[in-house]
This record gives structure tokens, C-alpha cells and sequence, in this order.
């Protein structure tokens, strides 16, 4: 389809909710034929920007041709009769339906009044081979992995004749070899013409399947570029807006701390056998691709689920399979990757949500060993100080402040007693840079001050930047262990994949 | 935890001063109840002459002991996040358990007729703690759902009250037991009205001064990010269940008192109208808000209408429909305030 128009062009793009300017001034175009990847962090607009491509909302202002033709999307159901189909993080499947129901959805081919369940089965296996994929259309789609999941709204996208294809962190969930797959489906789609917009933060993923990179801050474009333009560090800095040693400060490393925390032969589902030990006055990295096991193995050995096999020691003393709030009380801060789920009270105030770590504090103790209000007052301001939150902010409903600030005030729990060993679990999702340096900086006060600090993170600059000492998790188990000058990208991204044989 | 009930909107509320943001304000930070409160008053003072006067409200505040007691335990398992529908049965099984046993004990030591009373007593409180335990282990212990379990409990322990007493209310109580406890007076305060004052006391305390009160709130907050931080929390919520059996047991004593005999139909509508009261008052149906002064002014507003209902002559049967209709009407607001809490989110 050689055509001089471009697929899609975007122009001066604005969109506002009220009280934030989402995105300012946009432009994007994309061609036929072509992987153009978004980049930029959480929150700097890639979510809208897609969203008013595929007609979830409309801009504010701005024009949008697709073909060279200027038009008005009003709806999704309207940017789909355009060819545009959009493959979100959040899954639009319904899971009590089979693939093959799924991927029909809406245009179920019939047979006089009734559908043609046999045809419906037939063309969906049809359409799995075809991706060389190899699935159970039959299977109801709850039962799937994410993975799968992922796979099942990929070819519904394909089967729809899309000629604009977006995936919203397509390999989000996908271990090595389902990206691999992903990435052929991919360039098929490009061969025949289609324009996919890919979104992702994994910058070693961009070299193998992009063509030119657009670099959002902040709701406004920094810039697009070729894939080969620029290295991973200097993605980065455009993405941040600057360099990489003004976020990540330098942390002091203790010679020889005494070992805190130390995990041996541990298993559990997801985890088959690992060996680590904290040591104090150090931080430890965890690094890993999404399902590696990286945050399984702690939230195992903590008690958050269930440990199969192996032994903790905390501090000296066997605390294998203790109840989490064991860990708590003996010393243990930890920070879960999910603040949503699994951190917040969403309907109390960021002032609730820090008392909540000062519950067990022998210091808010008042008459007769109760609670005293006014003491739990005082902890928390000092808290709110320390970690830079604001009276206006402690006063408000949490679920109305940043992610940034949200992180601070679960950080803030950890300073509501003197843990020794302070585990933080994707410490910086859906953090803006400037709050994520702040939570760098109190990361390395916590570390200097002697105690034991794990980092387990997704983001590779943030642990290596960070850790003193990395280990790598691959498919369940310990693949590599860095120290010091060894924690370098290639040997960290070859040990993602080096227990790959296992994983299908 | 220190102030149980948000204060979202201060900030903003105080920022630039006006009558909708005011009302605004007071309404996310106290529910409906005020405005309903208002409303009531107007209505049946409009309606009726007798209805604000200081003996009718007198009256309607010594009604309400009961209600008072039920939602209060109703509020603890709301603010954890679930509910409990079986604290009329706890009220019915207690009452006949308790007047059971006192009616026996008074026969075996009729000369310490006080022994026999206490026996009764602790034979109900017994009872519902049994319930209390029972719903206990299948939510916290088992995981299942508050609505279910305690739909289950309810219908075993009603089932039990009429087995126990093949229908017939049980009579022949002491008359020291119902003179005591139904119509005595201290210091000219009547007892139901001074036993409703020290659980007022006590549940104030526990909820704003004590680390169980605080788990409570944390559970219902976010039940995982309570255990992520050192919370116990299925016995937290056991703890919970069984307050809450033991609160509505209390008034299943105190009303049995009253009518003087055990009855298996005394706590019949009980568990709707504490679910009302607490909803009216604030207490969120999803948990972690709920604060014990205002359930105990939705509980006198339950009954406030139930009483201005009774002036204007409104037969039970609308009555009925009134009632459910409010709760309705409250978890719908309920709904709309919460959405205003989080943000439209």
C-alpha cells in the first residue's frame, strides 16, 4: 500500500480533564508498515494519547487524519470501523466465555437464525495456527494464564483486519519465548501494511522490533526518534529529563555487615529453590522479568503465600513458614509491589494510612496503655517531615494524591518502628522522577544507616543503579549474582533468559 | 486511626468559604444523617404536637437502648467490612436460652434466686457466644462470605429458639430479673438506658483508644494491607463477630427483661433496622469508616421514626415499607458520598 499520506497523524493533540492538562500539544504520526514505540513514564501521556486514538475519549483539541483524511472518532466502536484496534493492559475478554466466543464477540458468523458454533471453532484454531500459537479455542478464557490472555486479545485485534494495531505493554507478562512469538506475530502484521504503536519501558526490547521511538513528559512531546539514534541512557534522560547520576545517588556500602536475613533452598509455586543473604548496611537488588519469581521468593519467605520448602533465618533464628506478622514485629519492613491492592486504605486519609504503622508502637502508648491520639499525632508529622509530605496532603483522602505521594506515605510506615531489614517491592511504579529521587535518597539513608535494604524492581536502571549486590531470577531460580562493578546490562538481560528452556 | 471518620473535604472546605461547600463538607464527613435528622424532625413536629415534647423524645431515647446496642456490634463487623444478619437470632436465642435456664435454676435453688438469674445470664451470653464464634470461623476462618454465613447462622439459631421452646414464649420468669432489669432504676437512671451509656463508653474507647479498634478500621481499610502490616487478621475479625454477638445478646437480656418472659420472635426486624441505622449513620458498607457517635444518633433516628410513624398513624405494614426503603435510599447516598471521598475515581 504505497501511499504518501501517512496511517495516522496526530496534531497538536490537547487534551484536558478538569484540573489537568493530560496531554499538551502532541504530535504523532504513524506509517504504514511501521512499529513506532511510546516511551515516557507513567503518566506522561501515552495512555491518553492512545485512549483518544482509539475513541475512548475525545481531544480537547487538535486534529486527527487517519489515511490523510480528517476525522472525528466518537466513540471505540467508531474507531474500529477505521481499522484501529487496541490491545489494553486491562483485558476487555469475557471470562466466563471461550476463546473462540471471545474472539467472535460481535460479529459470531451464523447459520440461518443461529450461530455457527462449529464455523466459530473452526476459523478461531484456524486463526491460532496461523499465529502459530498453540491454543484451546474451547477453553473458557479464565482459565488461561495472562499470557494466553494476552495472546487471545492480540488475535482478536488481527482477526478485526485492523490496520492500526496498539498494545498497551504487549510482553508486560510474557516470558521470553511468548515475546518472541508476540514479536513475530508483529513483524507478520508489519509485512502486511499495519501500523502498530507499541508501548513498553523495556528499552532492550526497542532495538528488536521498533522503527522509531516517540518520547512523551509530562503530556508533551520531547521528541520522536530512530531506533538507532540514541542509547538506552540517553532514552532515559529524555524521558526524565535528566541524567541518570542526578537520580540515583551514590550509597555507601558497609564492608561486611552481618548477615540479617538469609533464605535457603527455598521453594515455593513460582520458585524453585533459592539462596540469598541480606547483609546489613548493603543494598540488595532483585531483578527479573514479570513471573521469574523475583518478588514470589520474598513474599514466600515472609509468608505472604505459601513456602514449600527451604528455611528462613532471620537474625539468627529459624523463622521458616512464621506468619507474616512474625516478620513484622521481628524487624522486617515490607513494601508491596501493588500499593492499591495491598497498601492503601483508599477511602482513609494519608494521615489513617501512616498511623496504620503505628499501631504496634510501644511510643503511641498513652493512658493505661492505650492508643493516645496525640502521640500517634506527633509520630506521624515527624514521619510526614521526613518523608516530604505536607499537613494538606496528610489531611486528605489518599486515593486523591499522586502515585508519587502515595509511595511516600506507605514509605513513611516504615519509619513507624526501627525495622533492621526493609523490603521494598517495586518501590517506584507509577512514580514521577522527581518523587522517585526523593524515595532514592531516603532508600540511601535507610542503607547507610545500617540497615538491610532489598530493591526488587522491573525498572534494570533502578537496581542497578542502586544495589550494591544483584541477583537475577530467571523462570524460578537464582541465575546470576552480581557485586559492585560486575552489575552491568548485558550480563544482567542474559541472565533473564537463562533458565528459558523451563519456562514453556 | 486516631480520628475514626475522614476528613477529606477540610482542606478543600476551608480553602474559600461558602454554604454548598459547607454542606458539602459536613455531608463527607457525616453521611446523610444530619439531613435526615432535620427532615424527621420537621416532618412529624409538622404533623403532630405531641411528637417534640420532652417526654415523647425522653421516651423515644429509652426505646432506642435496644436498637443502640445491636448497631453498635452491627457497626464493628461493618466497619471490617461485612455484615452480620444473624443478631435477631442472637437476640431470639438469647432470650429464650436465658429464660430457659432461669425459669429451671429458679426451681433447683429457689432461695438464691439472684444465683439462678446469673446462671440464666451467663447460659445467654453463652448462646450468643456460640453464634458469635460460629460466624467467627466460617468468615474469618473459612473465608466465607459475611451474607452467606450469617444467613446460615441465622436460620440454625432460629431454628434452635423454636425448637427449644416449640414457639410458646417461656413465663415464670423471677421478678427480680425483670424488676431489675427491665424497670429498675439507679439513681433514678433507668438500668436498660445505664447499661446502653457504659457500652457507649466502652465501644468509644475500643474503637478510638485501643489497638483492636484500630485493626478493625485498618481491616475493613484494606484487609490485605492490614496483614502486610503485622495485623492479625482473622482474629481481629473473630473478635469482631463475637462483640457483635455479645452486643446483641446484651439487648436480647434487656428486652427479655422487658416483656417479661423468653420469646423467639423478639429480634424479627433487628438486623435491618441496625444495618439502617449504621448506614444512615455513616458507616460505610465497604468498610474501614464508622464512627460510635453517630451510630448511636442513627439508632435513636431509627427509632425516632418508628415512634413519629406511630403518632401520625401509620399502620406496621407501611411502616415496613418505609423502613426498607430509607435503608435503600441511605446505601444509595452512601454510594454517592463515597464516590466524593475517592474522587470520582
Amino acid at each position: 500500500m504505497p501511499s504518501s499520506a501517512p496511517l495516522v497523524e496526530m496534531r497538536r493533540i490537547t487534551k484536558t480533564f478538569p484540573g489537568v492538562t493530560a496531554l499538551d500539544g502532541v504530535d504523532f504520526t504513524l506509517l504504514s508498515g511501521e512499529v513506532h514505540v511510546l516511551f515516557g513514564e507513567n503518566g506522561a501521556g501515552k495512555s491518553t494519547l492512545i485512549s483518544v486514538l482509539s475513541g475512548v475519549y475525545p481531544q480537547t483539541s487538535g486534529d486527527l487524519r487517519i489515511d490523510g483524511e480528517d476525522i472525528a472518532l466518537s466513540s471505540v466502536k467508531d474507531a474500529k470501523k477505521h481499522g484501529i484496534a487496541a490491545v489494553f493492559q486491562e483485558f476487555s475478554l469475557v471470562p466466563t466465555l471461550t476463546v473462540a466466543e471471545n474472539i467472535f464477540l460481535g460479529s459470531e458468523p451464523m447459520r440461518g437464525p443461529f450461530v455457527d458454533r462449529r464455523a466459530m471453532v473452526i476459523q478461531a484454531r484456524k486463526l491460532f495456527a496461523d499465529l502459530d500459537f498453540p491454543m484451546n479455542v474451547k477453553a473458557r478464557v479464565v482459565s488461561l494464564s495472562r499470557a494466553e490472555q494476552q495472546m487471545v486479545e492480540i488475535a482478536k485485534a488481527i482477526h478485526s483486519q485492523a490496520k492500526i494495531l496498539i498494545l498497551d505493554e504487549p510482553t508486560a507478562s510474557l516470558t521470553e519465548r511468548e515475546t518472541e512469538t508476540l514479536f513475530r506475530i508483529v513483524r507478520e502484521a508489519k509485512a502486511r501494511g499495519v501500523g502498530i504503536i507499541y508501548i513498553s519501558h523495556r528499552i532492550q526490547e526497542f532495538s528488536a522490533i521498533a522503527d522509531r521511538i516517540t518520547v512523551l513528559r509530562d503530556g508533551r512531546l520531547i521528541g520522536t526518534v530512530g531506533v538507532h539514534d540514541l542509547t538506552p541512557a540517553g532514552l532515559v534522560e529524555m524521558m526524565t529529563g535528566r541524567a541518570i547520576d542526578e537520580i540515583y545517588p551514590p550509597i555507601t556500602r558497609q564492608p561486611d555487615g552481618p548477615i540479617l536475613l538469609s533464605l535457603r533452598g527455598l521453594k515455593a509455586w513460582g520458585v524453585s529453590g533459592a539462596d540469598i543473604d541480606v547483609r546489613a548496611g548493603e543494598v540488595l537488588g532483585v531483578a527479573g522479568l514479570v513471573g521469574s519469581g523475583k518478588s514470589r521468593t520474598w513474599r514466600a519467605a515472609l509468608g505472604v503465600i505459601p513456602m514449600t520448602a527451604g528455611s528462613v533465618t532471620l537474625k539468627g533464628e529459624d523463622v521458616s513458614g512464621k506468619p507474616t506478622r512474625r516478620f513484622l514485629k521481628n524487624g522486617v519492613f515490607y513494601l508491596p509491589p501493588d500499593r492499591k491492592a495491598e497498601g492503601l486504605m483508599l477511602g482513609a486519609t494519608t494521615r489513617q494510612n501512616v498511623n496504620l504503622g503505628l499501631i504496634d508502637r510501644e511510643d503511641s502508648n498513652g493512658f493505661l496503655k492505650m492508643l493516645s491520639p496525640g502521640k500517634m499525632r506527633g509520630i506521624a508529622d515527624r514521619i510526614a517531615r521526613k518523608v516530604d509530605l505536607s499537613d494538606a496532603y496528610m489531611a486528605r483522602t489518599i486515593s486523591n494524591l499522586s502515585g508519587g505521594n502515595q509511595q511516600k506515605a506507605l514509605f513513611g510506615r516504615g519509619f513507624g518502628q526501627d525495622y533492621d531489614v526493609y523490603i521494598f517491592d517495586e518501590p517506584t511504579v507509577g512514580v514521577d522522577m522527581g518523587t522517585r529521587a526523593a524515595l532514592y535518597r531516603l532508600i540511601k539513608e535507610i542503607a547507610e544507616a545500617g540497615k538491610a535494604v532489598v530493591v526488587i524492581s522491573s525498572d534494570l536502571p533502578e537496581v542497578m543503579n542502586l544495589a550494591h549486590r544483584l541477583v537475577v531470577f530467571s523462570a524460578g531460580q537464582i541465575s546470576a549474582e552480581l557485586s559492585g562493578d560486575d552489575i552491568d546490562e548485558q550480563t544482567i538481560l542474559k541472565a533473564f533468559f537463562a533458565n528459558e528452556r523451563q519456562t514453556a | 486511626m486516631s480520628t475514626s471518620a475522614p476528613v477529606a473535604a477540610e482542606s478543600g472546605a476551608k480553602s474559600s468559604f461558602s454554604p454548598g461547600k459547607a454542606v458539602k463538607a459536613l455531608f463527607i464527613r457525616a453521611g446523610v444523617l444530619p439531613f435526615f435528622l432535620i427532615a424527621a424532625l420537621i416532618i412529624f413536629s409538622l404533623a403532630s404536637t405531641q411528637f417534640l415534647t420532652v417526654q415523647n423524645i425522653t421516651n423515644v431515647a429509652r426505646q432506642s437502648v435496644y436498637l443502640i446496642l445491636v448497631s453498635l456490634g452491627q457497626m464493628l463487623v461493618l466497619i471490617t467490612g461485612g455484615f452480620d444478619l444473624s443478631v435477631g437470632t442472637a437476640i431470639a436465642i438469647t432470650s429464650v436460652v436465658s429464660a430457659s435456664t432461669m425459669v429451671a435454676m429458679a426451681g433447683v435453688f429457689p432461695d438464691a434466686i439472684w444465683l439462678a438469674i446469673t446462671i440464666g445470664l451467663a447460659a445467654g451470653f453463652g448462646a450468643a457466644l456460640v453464634m458469635g464464634l460460629v460466624n467467627g470461623a466460617g468468615i474469618a476462618g473459612f473465608g466465607v462470605s459475611p451474607f452467606i454465613m450469617t444467613l446460615g447462622v441465622q436460620s440454625v439459631g432460629a431454628g434452635i429458639a423454636l425448637f427449644i421452646t416449640g414457639g410458646v414464649p417461656v413465663g415464670g420468669l423471677p421478678y427480680e430479673f425483670s424488676d431489675f432489669f427491665g424497670f429498675g432504676r439507679i439513681f433514678g437512671v433507668p438500668v436498660p438506658v445505664l447499661v446502653a451509656l457504659i457500652v457507649i463508653v466502652l465501644m468509644w474507647v475500643l474503637m478510638n483508644r485501643t489497638r483492636t479498634g484500630a485493626r478493625i478500621y485498618a481491616i475493613g481499610g484494606n484487609i490485605k494491607a492490614a496483614h502486610l502490616s503485622g495485623i492479625n487478621t482473622r482474629k481481629t475479625l473473630f473478635i469482631a463477630y463475637i462483640i457483635c454477638s455479645l452486643l446483641a445478646s446484651l439487648a436480647g437480656i434487656l428486652l427479655t427483661a422487658r416483656v417479661e418472659s423468653g420469646e423467639t420472635n423478639l429480634g424479627g426486624t433487628i438486623a435491618l433496622e441496625s444495618i439502617a441505622a449504621c448506614v444512615i449513620a455513616g458507616v460505610s458498607l465497604r468498610g474501614g469508616i464508622g464512627r460510635v457517635e453517630s451510630v448511636v444518633l442513627g439508632a435513636f433516628f431509627i427509632v425516632l421514626v418508628q415512634n413519629g410513624m406511630n403518632i401520625m398513624q401509620i399502620g406496621s405494614y407501611m411502616q415496613m415499607v418505609l423502613l426498607g426503603s430509607l435503608l435503600i435510599l441511605a446505601v444509595v447516598i452512601d454510594q454517592l458520598r463515597y464516590k466524593m471521598l475517592i474522587g470520582g475515581r
